[in-house]
């Protein structure tokens, strides 16, 4: 037995008392779906956990319909403190079910169940804290005095990070005023559910806030309803795209918050202990099934071989594994689509030519599993540097030159998040000046608040969440001019909202000037999401 | 003695010079009652991406600018539209059919709403930003920052205001301009760009297409190198078509404003076309 092996340590599951079979929770109440009911398991074992409904049109509208019930009646005429009331209520019921939540989002979700026990459920909590003050305050939000909620925002939601992100759309959207009609992942249903259960607790007015469970022909049902004034979308950009073509010329207001590929630039005067410390955190967090995960390491070429023996010495050490046990580091893959994903990329990594160093640790047998893995001599246009693989997986690249790092750091149409790691001050700030990306963080990486912006440049998205700007997008400014909307415009119909951080094609040519490339004006309705 | 007039000739405005259109072609601009007043330059989709190019490599220096030093320059077209004062009311009393005190009353117009935003350019980040008080040891600030090359289909019903009140507000943070004139009324567009080219503005920072915004626009609106759109003089094109285009890139979009006061002097307008950075810096424990 080696310093590194550990006694199991699993936490219980006697926290969770689930149902057989979930429905849609719809006015207040959960209801049977008309769709097709699907299992939800646990991407760790494969064991089925629980029979999750699908909802299909008639359920969407009837969803959307009690949203707008709420809205008219309760919601919008209650006071912004009382608002506030039932957002600390629910604040509070997280934090007391707190284990349960996190002890059923490891399970479902596959995440170990330390990062769901010490940063999803608590920042949950923090959300609805966070806004339930705003609730009352909303002439403070920088729109002016009296600014007017939307109405009804649909919300599609990812598998990354499920409750957390359920938080992030809801808690603003109901301090604002807005009703809610929310769609979990597929795959991550649970906890949305769960969280229905503490919204009968709290007492919410029925409506006030609806959970549609299914897949994505549920989410495109959803963004597509007429009866929606706002949607809020977080996944992968080809869905966003598609989701802001459906929404164009409705007067719907968009809030995307798209793909990433970071850049986490380490000079050489890092704190190296703190970075390689950071540089795990930044692409091994959540299996790197993170939106901001820092996925292109740039190192000055002078520290590159000290950095990437320090990675693996690290990477050695870290234990993959059952996600309720709290000993893990690495949990499971969430499903076996995304994992079949980050195996076609890496496999085209190596094709290109990527150097591939992979964590020698045990994977279990049954589950959804990838070792931590290290891809060195990459180029800039390897589809491993590109594209977002949503996996444990790091491409490291080097640089000499801060101009070159940032050069680097910008060659991408994303632009949602960076990190840079040094020890001059005015280099960090330099250099954070002039990366496009939404968020930047030095020195540290992978860091949440509910009082700090989130969201992308470019195509990583529009709009921001957190902090009073995650508000704004709920909110209209008085008086306003209303949005207009033409007699008659089709968008195309999409037929698929799936949340994964996946693309479907390379995105590899997007920053290349566009002189080149454009043979024509998109007749966008006719060709949907595709791209020349 | 008498002076036969020598009449100016309208030319496309970009990256800093005035060519004619790369096609070869112009449209006859007439005056309220038909009559011919002069060519302008008829633009092409070559022209909108060389107008893309230039815009795209003015950003760099425009956005790098002290804001100080740009509402300076911003200041000063104010200063440079009073002196080319005669030729606007000319332009537009001949164009629109108007009279001499409305044109000269949509002059004042324009140059206070440009002195408005020109004022803008060392406050906005003071206003739409902020800190953050995260719960952790970090200093956490939150900054608006130039969203980069900005497409702007003016509204057509105006020769001088709406144009300025459609370019002004994206550069005042640092962004740089590709504008769509109004065909009917495209003259004191390009005459605004010489007072431009005579100020201290950059070349590049405002490009101005004269011609056909149904032929020009789509290309702006498909164009991977233009991060936004502004379609506020849109209503009369198939402007969803655009803003589906514009969703391949997923670009910023500002739908067609209608109306009186569309277009009307606003810190939206400007906060429309920045992205906020939010930095996260650690903060050591002492």
């Amino acid at each position: 037995m080696s310093f590194l092996d550990y006694a199991p340590a699993p936490e219980s599951t006697s926290p969770l008392n689930l149902r057989d079979d979930y429905g849609l929770f719809i006015d207040g109440e959960f209801v049977a779906g008309r769709g097709t009911p699907f299992a939800t398991i646990s991407p760790a074992t494969e064991r089925h956990i629980a029979n999750i409904s699908t909802a299909n049109d008639e359920d969407i509208a009837d969803a959307v319909a009690a949203a707008r019930r709420a809205f008219d009646g309760p919601w919008s005429k209650m006071s912004g403190r009382d608002r506030g009331k039932y957002l600390y209520r629910i604040a509070r019921l997280v934090q007391e079910r707190a284990r349960e939540l996190a002890v059923a989002e490891s399970l479902d979700n596959g995440k170990p169940i330390k990062e769901s026990r010490d940063v999803d459920v608590p920042l949950v909590a923090a959300w609805f804290f966070y806004y339930a003050g705003w609730a009352d305050k909303l002439d403070y939000a920088g729109l002016g005095a009296n600014p007017r909620a939307l109405g009804v925002a649909g919300q599609v939601i990812p598998w990354n990070f499920p409750l957390l992100m359920l938080a992030w759309k809801i808690a603003p959207a109901l301090a604002a005023g807005n009703t809610v009609v929310l769609k979990p992942a597929e795959t991550t249903s649970l906890t949305a559910l769960l969280f229905a259960e503490i919204l009968q607790q709290a007492d919410l007015p029925r409506g006030v806030v609806n959970i549609v469970t299914g897949a994505g022909a549920t989410g495109a049902a959803l963004v597509g309803h007429p009866g929606i004034d706002k949607i809020a979308f977080t996944g992968s950009t080809a869905v966003g795209r598609a989701i802001a073509k459906q929404a164009a010329g409705t007067g719907k207001k968009l809030t995307l918050e798209l793909g990433g590929k970071a850049a986490n630039i380490v000079f050489d005067d890092a704190p190296i202990d703190q970075a390689i410390e950071g540089i795990v955190n930044g692409i091994f967090f959540n299996q790197g099934h993170v939106c901001c995960a820092g996925s292109r390491l740039l190192v000055q070429e002078s520290i590159h071989d000290e950095v990437v023996d320090r990675l693996k010495a690290r990477l050695s050490t870290l234990r993959l594994g059952d996600p309720l046990d709290k000993n893990t580091d690495i949990g499971a893959i969430n499903s076996r689509a995304q994992l079949d994903r980050i195996r076609a990329l890496t496999a085209a990594g190596e094709a290109e030519g990527a150097e591939r160093w992979t964590a020698d640790c045990a994977i279990p047998d049954a589950g959804f599993w990838y070792a931590p893995t290290i891809f060195t001599n990459v180029s800039t246009s390897d589809r491993i540097a590109r594209e977002e693989i949503f996996g444990p997986v790091l491409s490291v690249l080097t640089f000499r030159t801060p101009a070159e790092a940032i050069a680097k750091a910008n060659n991408t149409p994303y632009g949602l998040s960076a990190g840079i790691w040094s020890d001059k001050g005015s280099r960090i700030l330099a250099v954070a000046d002039k990366l496009r990306a939404g968020v930047v963080w030095a020195n540290t990486f992978n860091k949440f608040d509910p009082a700090s912006p989130f969201g992308g440049y470019k195509e990583s998205g529009y709009g921001r969440e957190g902090g009073r700007q995650g508000l704004a997008a709920y909110l209209d400014a008085p008086g306003s001019t209303p949005r207009a909307i033409p007699a008659a415009a089709p968008a195309p119909a999409i037929t698929e909202v799936a949340e994964s951080g996946e693309l479907g094609r390379s995105e590899g040519d997007k920053s290349t000037p566009a002189e080149a490339r454009k043979s024509a004006p998109a007749a966008g309705r006719k060709s949907t999401g595709a791209k020349k | 003695m008498t002076h036969l007039a020598v009449p100016k000739t309208y030319k496309l405005a970009i990256g800093g010079a005035f060519p004619r259109s790369e096609s070869g072609r112009v449209y006859a601009v007439n005056d309220a009652k038909g009559a011919f007043v002069a060519n302008a330059a008829k633009g092409s989709r070559k022209d909108a991406r060389d107008a893309v190019v230039a815009a795209r490599a003015a950003l760099k220096g425009w956005s790098g600018a002290t804001a100080y030093n740009r509402g300076q320059v911003l200041y000063r077209i104010a200063e440079l539209l009073e002196g080319r004062r005669a030729q606007f009311v000319d332009e537009i009393t001949r164009l629109e059919g108007v009279s001499a005190v409305a044109a000269n009353a949509q002059v004042d117009a324009a140059i206070d709403l440009w002195i408005w935003y020109a004022g803008w350019t060392d406050k906005h980040a003071q206003v739409v930003g902020n800190a953050n008080a995260v719960s952790g040891p970090y200093f956490n600030i939150s900054v608006p920052e130039p969203t980069g090359v900005v497409a702007v289909v003016v509204p057509q019903g105006s020769s001088l205001l709406g144009f300025v009140s459609v370019v002004a507000p994206p550069l005042v943070t640092g962004n740089t301009v590709v504008a769509i004139a109004s065909e009917r009324l495209p003259l004191s567009a390009i005459t605004l760009a010489e007072v431009l080219a005579t100020s201290d503005v950059p070349g590049g920072v405002v490009n101005v297409l004269t011609g056909s915004p149904a032929e020009i626009a789509p290309w702006l609106a498909s164009h991977a190198d233009v991060n936004a759109l502004d379609l506020a003089g849109a209503e009369g094109l198939d402007w969803v078509d655009l803003q589906i285009a514009a969703a391949d890139t997923l670009k910023r979009v500002l739908p067609p404003e209608m109306g009186a006061d569309a277009a009307a002097q606003s810190l939206d307008r400007i906060t429309a076309f920045t992205e906020l950075k939010t930095v996260w810096h650690t903060k050591s424990m002492i």
